[in-house]
C-alpha cells in the first residue's frame, strides 16, 4: 500500500500549501478557418471552437472532482488571429474579437487567448490592422486575451513594432479607464514567444502546433514555500535540491492531469509548463520562496541570485516528472498577483530596475506592473525593448505586461481584483529615449542566433 | 477504479463505523485501513475499490465530505493515482 506520509503530504499540499493545476488551456488551430468575408470567418471561428471545446469545462470539473486535486482555469488558446484576418485585410479584425468573446463564453472558458500577430522580423498582410485595434478589442470584450511578438533571438527586435506599441499599451488603458485600465493586463509583448503556453494572458496556438492540442500549467508557490521552511538551516546546495525534489511532485500531478483530460477529450497532449504562478492568495507567493531563502524582502541585494537558483532548479525537477515539458516554464514574478511582490513593492524593497534584473533570470518579464497614467509613449516602448534585448540576447522568453494607471501617480494603489490582485503604481526613470524609439528600424539578431 | 480515502480530525467514538458505513451504502469495497493517533488526533487511511459504487463518485465524494462536516473531521476521497504519480517513478 501507498505510504501513509506521502497521502497525508499530498493532502496537505493541496489543502494547506495551495497546490493546484492552474490551468488547463485547450489549443486550437483556425488556419482553416480565413475565408476573404469576414462574417462567414468568424462564423467558421465560433463553431470551431464550440465544438472542439464544448466539453473542456464540464471535463476539467470532472477531473477536479474525481482526483480532488483543484483545477482553478479552464481556457483556450486560439491561432495568432492576424494570420486568418490576412484574408479580408479590408475589414476591421474587431469582429474576430468578438466571435472569440462569444465562442468564449458559450463554452464557459473565462479567458481566450490569441487575438495576436507575430512581427518579430516585420509586418505581415493583417498584422497591422490587427495590432491597430487591440485596444477596441480588448476594451469591447470581456475574456479575449491580445499577444504581439516584437522579437526573437533569431529576427532580432522589430523597432517600428516597439514603437507601435508603446501607443497601443497607453490606448488599451485609456480605453478602460473606468475600468481600472483592465484592458492593458489583457495584452503581453512578447520577445521569442512560445507557441504552445497555456497562461493567459499571452496564450496562442502557434502555427506549427497541430490542429488541437491540450497544455496543462501547474502552480504551487506554497508549496515550495512550505518545504523550504522545514528546512531553515540548509544550505544553499540542499535549498536547491528541495526545490528540485518539490518541483518533481507537482509536475507529476501536472502529468497526470493533463494526460487524463487528453484521453478524456481525444485530444493530443502537448506540454506541461512547469511555473510556479502565485496568486495573490497568502501562502501562493514566489517572493516569499525568496524571503524564505534568507532575504528580508523580496527586491533586496541577492534576489537575482536567489531567483535563478529558484527558476533552475524547477526546470531541472520538473522536466524528469513530465513526458513533454514547454511553454514558459519557470518562475513567473507579477507584481500584482503575488502578495510578497505587492508588500516589496509597497516598502520600497521592489524597484522597476530590480525586477528588470530579475527578468533576465526567470520565465518571464515585466509582468502586472502598474506605471504612472502620464507615462509617455515612447518610455513605455523604451522599457519594452529594454525587455526585448534582454529575451533576444539570453535566448529566452520575455513577456511584458505594464498598465499605465490612467490619472493615477506614483504611490497610489491599482485594484485590479481576484486573481489579478492589486499593485502600487511604480515610477519610471523619465529621461527621454525619444530620438531612440522614433528611429525606427530592426536591432539586428544577435550572434547567438548564428547556431547552425 | 480504486480510490483513497482520508479522515484527519480530533479523534472520537464512531469515525471508522461511520466512513464504514457510507461504504457499505454506496457498495464501496474496504480493501484496506491504516490509522494513527498522535496525541489526540486521529488520521485513518483506506484503501477502498470503487468499482462497483452504486452512484456516481461525485455523490460519493459529497457524503463522505458531509460526514467529515457533521463531524468537524476533514474527510477526502482521491481517486489512487495522484498518490502513485506523486510518489512513485
Amino acid at each position: 500500500m501507498l505510504n501513509t506520509n506521502d497521502i497525508l503530504e499530498t493532502i496537505h499540499m493541496i489543502q494547506d500549501e495551495n497546490l493546484d493545476i492552474r490551468t488547463i488551456t485547450m489549443g486550437i488551430s483556425l488556419l482553416d478557418c480565413s475565408d476573404s468575408d469576414i462574417d462567414k470567418a468568424c462564423d467558421k471561428i465560433y463553431d470551431k471552437i464550440c465544438r472542439y471545446a464544448g466539453n473542456l469545462v464540464k471535463t476539467g470539473e470532472d477531473i477536479e472532482a474525481e482526483y480532488g486535486i483543484p483545477i482553478i482555469n479552464k481556457r483556450i488558446s486560439v491561432t495568432p488571429v492576424a494570420m486568418v484576418a490576412a484574408a479580408c485585410p479590408d475589414k476591421n479584425p474587431v469582429k474576430f474579437a468578438h466571435a472569440l468573446d462569444r465562442a468564449a463564453k458559450q463554452v464557459g472558458v473565462n479567458f481566450l487567448g490569441g487575438y495576436s500577430a507575430l512581427v518579430q522580423k516585420g509586418f505581415g498582410p493583417g498584422d497591422y490592422a490587427l495590432i491597430e485595434s487591440i485596444p477596441q478589442a480588448l476594451a469591447e470584450t470581456e475574456r479575449v486575451c491580445s499577444s504581439v511578438n516584437i522579437g526573437s533571438t533569431k529576427a532580432g527586435i522589430n523597432m517600428d513594432a516597439v514603437a507601435k506599441m508603446g501607443h497601443i499599451v497607453r490606448e488599451c488603458a485609456e480605453m478602460t479607464a473606468d475600468n481600472n485600465c483592465f484592458g492593458a493586463a489583457k495584452l503581453v509583448i512578447f520577445c521569442n514567444a512560445p507557441e504552445d503556453n497555456p497562461f493567459m494572458a499571452g496564450a496562442f496556438h502557434g502555427v506549427g502546433e497541430p490542429d488541437c492540442v491540450v497544455n496543462v500549467g501547474v502552480s504551487g508557490p506554497g508549496v515550495v514555500r512550505a518545504a523550504l521552511a522545514k528546512a531553515p538551516d540548509a544550505n544553499i546546495t540542499e535549498v536547491a535540491d528541495i526545490v528540485k525534489r518539490t518541483a518533481f511532485k507537482i509536475t507529476r500531478m501536472g502529468q497526470l492531469v493533463a494526460q487524463e483530460a487528453s484521453r478524456r477529450l481525444c485530444v493530443p497532449f502537448g506540454i506541461v509548463d512547469l511555473s510556479l504562478a502565485p496568486t495573490p492568495a497568502v501562502g501562493d507567493s514566489v517572493a516569499h520562496i525568496l524571503e524564505e531563502m534568507g532575504l528580508e524582502s523580496c527586491g533586496a541585494h541577492g534576489t537575482t541570485a536567489c531567483l535563478a537558483l529558484l527558476n533552475d532548479a524547477v526546470k531541472k525537477g520538473g522536466v524528469m516528472a513530465s513526458s513533454h515539458v514547454g511553454g514558459l516554464s519557470g518562475a513567473f514574478i507579477p507584481v500584482s498577483e503575488d502578495a510578497g511582490m505587492i508588500d516589496a513593492a509597497r516598502c520600497g524593497a521592489l524597484s522597476l530596475t530590480k525586477l528588470e534584473a530579475m527578468t533576465a533570470v526567470c520565465s518571464v518579464g515585466l509582468d502586472m506592473i502598474a506605471v504612472p497614467g502620464d507615462t509617455p509613449a515612447e518610455i513605455i516602448s523604451a522599457i519594452l525593448a529594454d525587455e526585448a534585448a534582454i529575451g533576444m540576447v539570453n535566448s529566452k522568453t520575455t513577456a511584458i505586461r505594464l498598465i499605465p494607471a490612467i490619472g493615477k501617480k506614483p504611490g497610489e494603489d491599482m485594484e485590479f481584483g481576484g486573481l489579478f490582485g492589486s499593485s502600487p503604481i511604480m515610477d519610471v526613470n523619465r529621461y527621454s529615449p525619444a530620438k531612440f524609439i522614433s528611429r525606427g528600424g530592426r536591432i539586428p539578431a544577435p550572434l547567438q542566433s548564428l547556431k547552425n | 477504479m480504486r480510490a483513497v480515502i482520508t479522515v484527519i480530525g480530533k479523534d472520537m467514538v464512531g469515525i471508522l463505523a461511520g466512513v464504514s458505513n457510507i461504504c457499505v451504502e454506496y457498495k464501496v469495497n474496504i480493501i484496506e485501513v491504516t490509522q494513527s493517533i498522535m496525541q489526540d488526533m486521529f488520521a485513518m487511511i483506506m484503501m477502498v475499490d470503487i468499482t462497483e459504487a452504486n452512484a456516481p463518485f461525485a455523490q460519493l465524494s459529497e457524503a463522505l465530505h458531509n460526514f467529515g462536516e457533521q463531524n468537524a473531521l476533514s474527510v477526502h476521497i482521491m481517486h489512487e493515482d495522484i498518490f502513485n504519480s506523486m510518489h512513485r517513478i
